[in-house]
């Protein structure tokens, strides 16, 4: 037995997200991303003698909406606490946060494939504030400090130590990822930052009961190298237990070019944060009101969608998970079920053609030139066979695109696209079709039955595709038959 | 011309009558400035924006445009509180040079009623203080000896009402700092409520417990400068949405009949550090109130013995906090030798601040370190609500608490050493900011050594125009 499998890994993660608000958690200072460095500062970000902080409320809905999404019970008196640490570009000298009152508590997350789902605790998840950044490669003496993102509003999502493998850690901040974008709380970006995660992991020998001693891993920029830090760091800590070394409490830094982890800071030389109550921020109570309200709102999350795709649109778990991916290519989907019943071909366009187009121009969904109304007009005309499979996806399709003010029937009538029902059309069509292959009606006849799509090709060149296929077969057959 | 200040409502209407005009008014009073200057009350005199205003009042008065409440009113500011453009210190050298990018709602208020600004008062640094030694710009004196301090920390302020250097001023009081000054040096000097007046603009000191007051000569003037300072303010998220009173108009119109009911605590009065005489005082007071069909009840107190220690627990732990942004990185003063962040923080902080600051910030940081946390901040927190029922509690059943304002009449310059004794001798004053309610004190009392001293009241929360009234009442009788 491989030595790395007698170990149990523990993982708990603390993801920061950065919140979407048009301003900032305590200031009516601008919260958005970038900007001319130190721009978006009052006196407020600046932490000026004498000036305060006044709560932003779309914090607290932002906030609650996660909360919600992760099945946390919302905390009804909140207060605010300062977390004090001396850093520059932490222009008060302590941030804003919350500590014994977090806003949501005791939920949870679904991880993994669908039908054998890993129920993932969230111990926590509360509100702060950002500091600003340290630029320490722009001046070769000095560091520079923007303030612009000092105080934007930021989440802090604990989860219970209850991932187990690099692998769960991934799909655990792939979930977070794509509810907060879902919510439409926080772009998810972990290269610009918007998106953070501390890692806690340790690793204990199967048959253990206690824990073993915690490292905290931070500095991941992507979710790619969260997987990769905790992978080195799992093998780092089972190399040393191995070796008769302890581990220390500690905090490491990862660092993505060689995938390696350093030391940072030992717990001796952790910060004493001395939280205590904001006394600047009376507590923020949350009424059973504004918790409905903010239910009231919310979209419906991708777990809920795939269990409708699959369970009641009868979708597989592949295109259920492709439409669940992006909030709104779902959005796309729910809009275009409303006008088709036909789910399965609505889930093929939109997995098809659609996404092509959308990945092809490297643009969104909601960029899409066609309207919903248009795909179900052609899902129409291909159900109700008007018009054949073929030519729409070669045809209709890219000339819709070009012209999209146009309907799909009335651009295919123009483009002359529509299939020929008229049976003495075809019926013409298909004597003449027999007449050019009399050897080949006899063989037919003497049971070649493999002969019939010669016929049909026939025919519908002849008809120059237009032919309705269903109608031509059964003309056909009852011509050879029946003769 | 001679200008002879009464009253602001008395001045405002000899300026109607063209008697005196807003100019000649604010030319009286920077040479009373100029006439003082060795008692050190002024770090900063604006003559030149004064002289503005009141000739931009003058000229309203003239094309008998609308003025505001406190037009003609010359105040002065306790420089903890920040005005735009100009330089706010808190008597500290890590300060010494900034200027506030913004006014404080106070000052906007105070504009907007057309009030003269005449500059800025010393004080403690960072108001952490009783005696105004602890400022970093020199003492304060008391205008009537002055071998003797001001008291603190709004002791420039105190002394500024005292010396006739302006009208009314204010100060901040965080366990006392506008009430002690007013007592030694005989004005009126008022706590509001907690969250009655803005602290947006403020120079925090300790956050739940700071508020703005002001000092006056008469409960008038300091009933027109709480009506124009006081309400909510959307930069204060701790400011109360009760509306404001006319303090002014109520109290003018007031019918001498009310008869209160009063409490006091035997064991304040009667405490071992009271001066005999002014427990004396007192005794007398209340036996003359009594006489004059108010009810004065004995009222126990269990509390007395906790009260500077959860004060100076409480408001350490927040200062801590609270002065932590001057770093010597965005503003203030750096340290030009460091190169390290970390020791530009340090050295900037060691040599910037006081030898009483770095005690507190030390102080608040032990209390709220892990491993001491519960012990001191915690329990702290837990006494301070156990006050403030108690205080409720009695207030239901009075209308005011009657206390001693200090335990002493102001004493010499250099005479307290011990940090401890001086913390001590805020034993009366730190009641009603660990609660949040109101409390004035009123000059009524003058001692055999030639010192003033007040008689000090706690009212209810948000009542403040009780407050103003029963010291109306005081200060026409006793």
């Amino acid at each position: 037995m491989n030595i790395y499998d007698t170990y149990e890994v523990v993982i708990g993660l603390e993801v920061h997200t950065q919140l979407l608000t048009k301003t900032k958690a305590y200031s009516g200072d601008i919260a958005a991303y970038g900007g001319e460095a130190n721009t978006h500062v009052s006196v407020v970000t600046l932490g000026h003698p004498g000036s305060l902080p006044v709560f932003n409320k779309r914090t607290l809905e932002f906030a609650m909406k996660m909360g919600i999404a992760c099945n946390c019970s919302i905390t009804k008196v909140n207060q605010f606490a300062r977390k004090n640490y001396f850093y520059a570009d932490l222009p008060k000298g302590y941030q804003i946060t919350q500590d014994k009152t977090p806003l949501c508590t005791n939920g949870y997350i679904l991880i993994g494939e669908f039908g054998k789902e890993k129920k993932i605790g969230i111990t926590r998840i509360h509100m702060e504030e950002d500091a600003g950044k340290s630029i320490h490669d722009l001046d070769p003496f000095y560091t520079l400090i923007d303030l612009n993102r000092a105080g934007t509003p930021l989440i802090e999502i604990v989860s219970e130590p209850d991932l187990r493998s690099a692998d769960e850690a991934y799909d655990y901040i792939t979930e977070i990822r794509k509810l907060v974008r879902h919510l439409d709380i926080c772009d998810g970006n972990m290269e610009e930052g918007s998106l953070r995660c501390d890692a806690n992991i340790s690793v204990r020998k199967k048959d253990e009961k206690d824990f073993g001693v915690k490292v905290e891993v931070k500095n991941m920029n992507s979710i790619r190298n969260v997987k990769r830090a905790i992978e080195f760091e799992i093998k780092r800590q089972i190399d040393a237990i191995e070796k008769g070394e302890t581990i220390v409490q500690e905090t490491r830094s990862f660092d993505g070019i060689n995938g390696s982890t350093k030391s940072m800071r030992s717990k001796e030389s952790a910060h004493d944060y001395r939280y205590f109550p904001e006394p600047d921020l009376p507590p923020l109570i949350v009424t059973e009101k504004m918790i409905d309200d903010v239910k009231k709102e919310m979209p419906a999350l991708p777990k809920q969608l795939m269990h409708k795709y699959i369970e009641q649109l009868h979708l597989s778990v592949y295109d259920a998970e492709i439409l669940t991916s992006e909030k709104n290519v779902s959005l796309y989907f729910e809009e275009l079920i409303t006008k088709t019943k036909n789910y399965k071909s609505a889930a093929n366009w939109i997995i098809g053609p659609v996404k092509e187009w959308c990945n092809t121009n490297a643009k969104d969904i909601f960029e899409f030139p066609l309207t919903t109304n248009h795909l179900t007009e052609i899902i129409q005309l291909i159900d109700t066979g008007k018009i054949n499979f073929t030519i729409v996806t070669q045809q209709l399709f890219p000339a819709l695109l070009n012209e999209p003010n146009e309907t799909a029937e009335g651009l295919a009538k123009k483009l002359n696209l529509i299939q020929q029902q008229d049976s003495s059309l075809i019926e013409a069509l298909a004597e003449d079709a027999l007449a050019k292959y009399p050897e080949k009606v006899a063989e037919y006849k003497n049971g070649k039955k493999g002969l019939m799509g010669l016929f049909m090709g026939e025919v519908m060149k002849m008809s120059g595709g237009k032919a309705d296929p269903k109608i031509a077969t059964k003309i056909l057959e009852e011509k050879l038959n029946g003769g | 011309m001679s200008f002879e200040f009464s009253s602001i409502l008395q001045m405002q209407e000899d300026v109607r009558l063209g008697k005196i005009s807003c100019r000649d008014i604010v030319s009286h009073y920077i040479a009373v400035i100029e006439t003082k200057k060795h008692l050190n009350v002024f770090l900063e005199v604006f003559a030149e924006e004064a002289f503005q205003k009141a000739e931009a009042t003058d000229n309203k008065i003239k094309s008998s445009e609308k003025t505001g409440k406190l037009f003609g009113c010359v105040v002065a500011l306790k420089d903890v509180i920040s005005i735009k453009g100009k330089n706010v210190t808190a008597s500290s050298q890590i300060l010494k040079n900034f200027t506030s990018l913004y006014n404080a709602t106070v000052v906007e208020r105070l504009l907007a009623e057309d009030a003269i600004i005449i500059g800025r008062t010393n004080c403690d640094e960072f108001a952490m203080g009783s005696s105004n030694e602890n400022s970093s710009f020199g003492n304060v004196l008391n205008d009537l000896d002055n071998t003797k301090v001001p008291g603190g920390s709004s002791g420039g302020s105190a002394v500024a009402v005292q010396a006739g250097m302006c009208m009314v001023s204010l100060g901040t009081d965080t366990g006392g700092s506008i009430r002690q000054p007013a007592s030694f040096c005989g004005v009126i000097g008022m706590k509001p409520t907690y969250g009655r007046v803005s602290r947006y603009g403020v120079i925090a000191y300790a956050s739940s417990f700071d508020q703005v007051g002001p000092f006056a000569k008469t409960a008038d003037d300091a009933a027109l400068i709480l009506e124009v300072i006081a309400g909510k303010d959307e930069h204060d998220a701790t400011t109360s949405i009760l509306p404001v009173e006319e303090y002014s108009k109520e109290i003018r119109n007031q019918k001498s009949a009310i008869k209160y009911k009063f409490a006091y605590y035997p064991q304040a009065i009667g405490h071992e550090k009271v001066d005999p005489e002014i427990r004396e005082a007192i005794y007398n007071t209340i036996e003359k109130l009594k006489a004059d069909g108010h009810s004065v009840e004995a009222k126990d107190f269990k509390y007395l013995d906790y009260l500077v220690p959860v004060y100076y627990v409480l408001t350490t732990a927040e200062a801590s906090s609270n002065l932590s942004r001057y770093a010597g990185i965005h503003y203030g003063y750096r340290d030009k030798g460091a190169t390290e962040m970390e020791d530009v923080i340090r050295n900037s902080r060691s040599k910037g601040f006081g030898k009483e600051v770095q005690r507190r910030i030390m102080l608040g940081t032990f209390v709220l370190s892990s491993g001491y946390y519960d012990a001191y901040y915690t329990h702290a927190q837990k006494v301070r609500q156990i006050i403030r029922n108690e205080t409720e509690n009695i207030l239901s059943q009075y209308d005011y608490i009657i206390l001693p304002t200090t335990p002493t009449t102001a004493f010499g310059i250099g005479q307290i050493k011990d940090p401890i004794e001086m913390y001590l001798a805020d034993i009366f004053t730190v009641q009603a900011p660990i609660t949040g309610n109101p409390a004035i004190s009123v000059p009524l009392f003058r001692h055999s050594n030639g010192m003033p001293f007040g008689l000090q009241i706690i009212g209810k929360r948000y009542k403040e125009k009780e407050l103003l009234s029963v010291t109306k009442l005081l200060q026409q009788g006793y």
